[in-house]
């Protein structure tokens, strides 16, 4: 259905195995089962059922109309990922993961997380399957994320606090795969992102294009067009963006609407901590794929820095280096302050509170809009609803809900 | 650039000695500059007075490999300020000091990413490691599907290949890796990563066997392999025994290596055979 990767699993140079021969057996019985899979009509409507009647899928779109008022220029829609069970796009990949564990004779899962949004998708998608699930986090956002925490421990998942390195996202990946590594055979690792070794990038992906599809549907619908003039989408890993994107991303470039992905500029692009990968970084390897990557002269990862943990990442998947590459889609990056003032802004003008991460781009729209004239379509991906960082978005803004 | 007296050659001189003695190489493993670098050289110092062949572990950031005892090394070592070129500096220390076989353990990433005296990227490395003294590379996140640019610079200098095989490895798998391999295969002994155990799995021996059905190349076995019994049992079957977290652990508490390394070498000397 997408023309990459390819059969070695590569977008152009990126992608790739680099991975420890114990896991290289697992990948091939995954990439096959997957295969058969999605040419298994009863799996591929077991997955539709389920992201209809568990998820709530379609998700909606919204226009978002107040924004637009007051921007002053393109029309902006919402695409509501936020609606979504659990409040994110993550579940859409999980139950399609999961379903694919079930699939495979598998008991066991594992998951990392950074935001704690894809650990709570699949310790959702494990209780509705009956499979167990280990979930790695990183101690900083144990901290930042306790909410997410809890959650994850009522769905019944085990969540392992991990203390090396970073303390984040990144780590917490490096604790999965040893996990992995250790228990390949009975355990099935439910990546969250569009990063690590071939198929991970392509089957994540693939569960979350329906996001890209459904927008096609539904703008046909609304507007009488399939694309708007550009999407805009926040990037971490990338799988949000990704979702979205790639329904979009190889048609020819007539067809082709702006496609824009969001960095996170942390503490800002001179600062050295930021998350801007694709901005700032440079080709590497790290969990088990050739992308771009923050690291230094002598191939050492770099920590990311942003406010948002679920973009606090030092690489982005390998489909999105490749459309750097190619010019099928631009990025750009966004600073934690210009994120925090967009997240309220969309709180106090459309009635919806963001998650950290989907600020990025709903900032990077605010920058945008204006610049295009009113029958101009803007989609924003809402990747996810902010319930999860209103006690962190209250500690980095120094307020206090006021009492009276 | 092929020397004799080095790279593929010094390896194999070494595993054919060892086999005509009658025992199973001792390769005891550091983490290369950790604590630091004058300490990591003392004790491969040490360990070299044991040790039929080295294993220097490059420091990296992220060695989804290794355990926690190697995982903490390396961190220790990064922040103390290692580095490629400090690996470097260390093994033109030690070649000019010893005539073992010297083989370097790096994730990919360093060598993607490598800059030096003879340029950038996997063929520089492979230049200046091989002119550094080191006879081989162990890649334990690059499976040979993905060495081929690597491979070939490899062979272009002299520098031995050695990959890993594990207990998931097909048959398929063990021909792909033995075909790609110079010097010796690195068999794991467990589905799992670096670290002390006290008990290594039964299906060691038999990827030991299944790997010497595709290769005439030595096996060295690895991962878990922390005591002189389980030295015994692994050297009992394979022709080289990795010792590699007991070691850096025993660094990390400050104590000496020396007697810990004579027992492991001690107990790689196969019993004689009786009648």
């Amino acid at each position: 259905m997408f023309p990459y990767p390819d059969p070695r699993g590569r977008f152009g140079p990126y992608g790739g195995r680099y991975v420890p021969e114990t896991l290289v057996p697992a990948l091939d019985a995954l990439a096959e089962a997957y295969d058969e899979a999605r040419a298994d009509p009863a799996f591929m409507q077991t997955l539709e059922d389920d992201l209809r009647d568990f998820v709530g899928r379609p998700s909606l779109l919204t226009l978002a109309a107040n924004l637009t008022a007051r921007l002053g220029g393109a029309k902006i829609y919402l695409k509501r990922e936020d609606l979504n069970h659990t409040g994110a796009h993550k579940i859409n990949n999980t139950v399609g993961q999961a379903l694919l564990a079930k699939r495979m004779g598998k008991a066991r899962v594992i998951a990392e997380t950074g935001a704690g949004q894809h650990g709570v998708a699949t310790a959702t998608a494990a209780a509705r399957y009956g499979l167990a699930c280990v979930v790695y986090m990183g101690e900083e956002d144990v901290r930042r994320q306790a909410l997410n925490v809890f959650r994850m421990q009522l769905l019944g998942a085990e969540v392992r606090t991990v203390t090396s390195g970073t303390r984040t996202l990144k780590d917490a990946t490096n604790e999965a795969i040893r996990d992995w590594v250790t228990n390949v055979r009975d355990t099935f690792y439910i990546i969250g992102s569009v990063v690590g070794p071939h198929p991970y990038p392509m089957l994540v992906r693939d569960f979350q294009s329906v996001v890209g599809r459904e927008v096609m549907q539904q703008l046909q619908e609304y507007e009488g067009r399939e694309a708007p003039d550009a999407i805009v989408a926040c990037v971490g890993g990338g799988s949000n963006a990704i979702g979205v994107f790639a329904p979009y991303a190889y048609l020819s470039e007539e067809r082709r609407p702006r496609l824009i992905g969001v960095e996170a500029a942390g503490h800002g692009m001179t600062s050295g901590a930021h998350a801007a990968s694709i901005s700032l970084g440079k080709r590497g390897v790290l969990h088990g794929a050739l992308m771009y990557l923050l690291s230094d002269d002598d191939g050492q990862i770099s920590p990311a820095h942003s406010v948002s943990a679920g973009l606090d990442y030092p690489g982005v998947g390998p489909e999105h280096s490749f459309y750097a590459d190619e010019g099928l889609a631009e990025y750009v990056a966004v600073d934690d302050a210009e994120a925090l003032a967009a997240f309220r802004t969309l709180a106090e003008v459309e009635g919806i509170i963001p998650a950290l991460e989907t600020a990025h781009a709903i900032a990077h729209v605010m920058r945008l809009a204006p610049t295009m004239p009113p029958e101009a379509i803007i989609v924003l991906n809402l990747s996810g609803r902010g319930d999860k960082d209103v006690s962190e978005a209250m500690r980095v803004l120094g307020e206090r809900p006021v009492t009276s | 650039m092929s020397r004799a007296d080095g790279g593929e050659a010094r390896i194999a001189a070494t595993f054919a000695r060892c086999r005509a003695e009658g025992r199973a190489a001792f390769v005891p493993y550091l983490t290369a500059l950790f604590p630091d670098a004058p300490r990591s050289l003392a004790a491969a110092r040490t360990l070299l007075q044991h040790a039929d062949l080295l294993e220097l572990g490059l420091p990296f950031s992220d060695p989804l490999g290794d355990g926690p005892t190697i995982q903490r090394s390396s961190e220790v070592a990064l922040r103390a300020g290692a580095s490629t070129a400090g690996l470097m500096r260390m093994l033109r220390t030690l070649r000019a000091e010893t005539a073992a076989p010297l083989v370097v353990m790096t994730y990919y990433n360093p060598i993607y990413c490598y800059r030096g005296p003879a340029g950038e990227g996997e063929e520089a490395f492979v230049e200046d490691l091989r002119a550094a003294g080191a006879d081989g590379v162990i890649l334990p996140d690059l499976p040979p599907d993905e060495g081929e640019t690597l491979i070939a610079a490899a062979r272009r200098h002299d520098l031995a290949t050695i990959f890993l095989v594990a207990p998931t490895s097909t048959d398929a798998r063990l021909r792909l890796v033995s075909a790609a391999s110079r010097g010796f295969i690195y068999a794991v002994s467990v589905t799992g990563v670096t670290g002390t155990r006290d008990v290594l799995g039964a299906e060691i021996g038999d990827l030991v066997r299944r790997t010497k059905a595709q290769s005439d190349l030595p096996v060295a076995v690895g991962f878990g392999v922390s005591t002189p019994a389980n030295a015994a049992d692994v050297a009992a079957f394979a022709d080289g025994v990795v010792v590699g977290s007991r070691l850096v652990q025993t660094i990390a508490d400050g104590d000496d290596v020396d007697p810990v390394a004579a027992a492991l070498a001690a107990a790689c000397r196969r019993p004689a055979v009786a009648g």
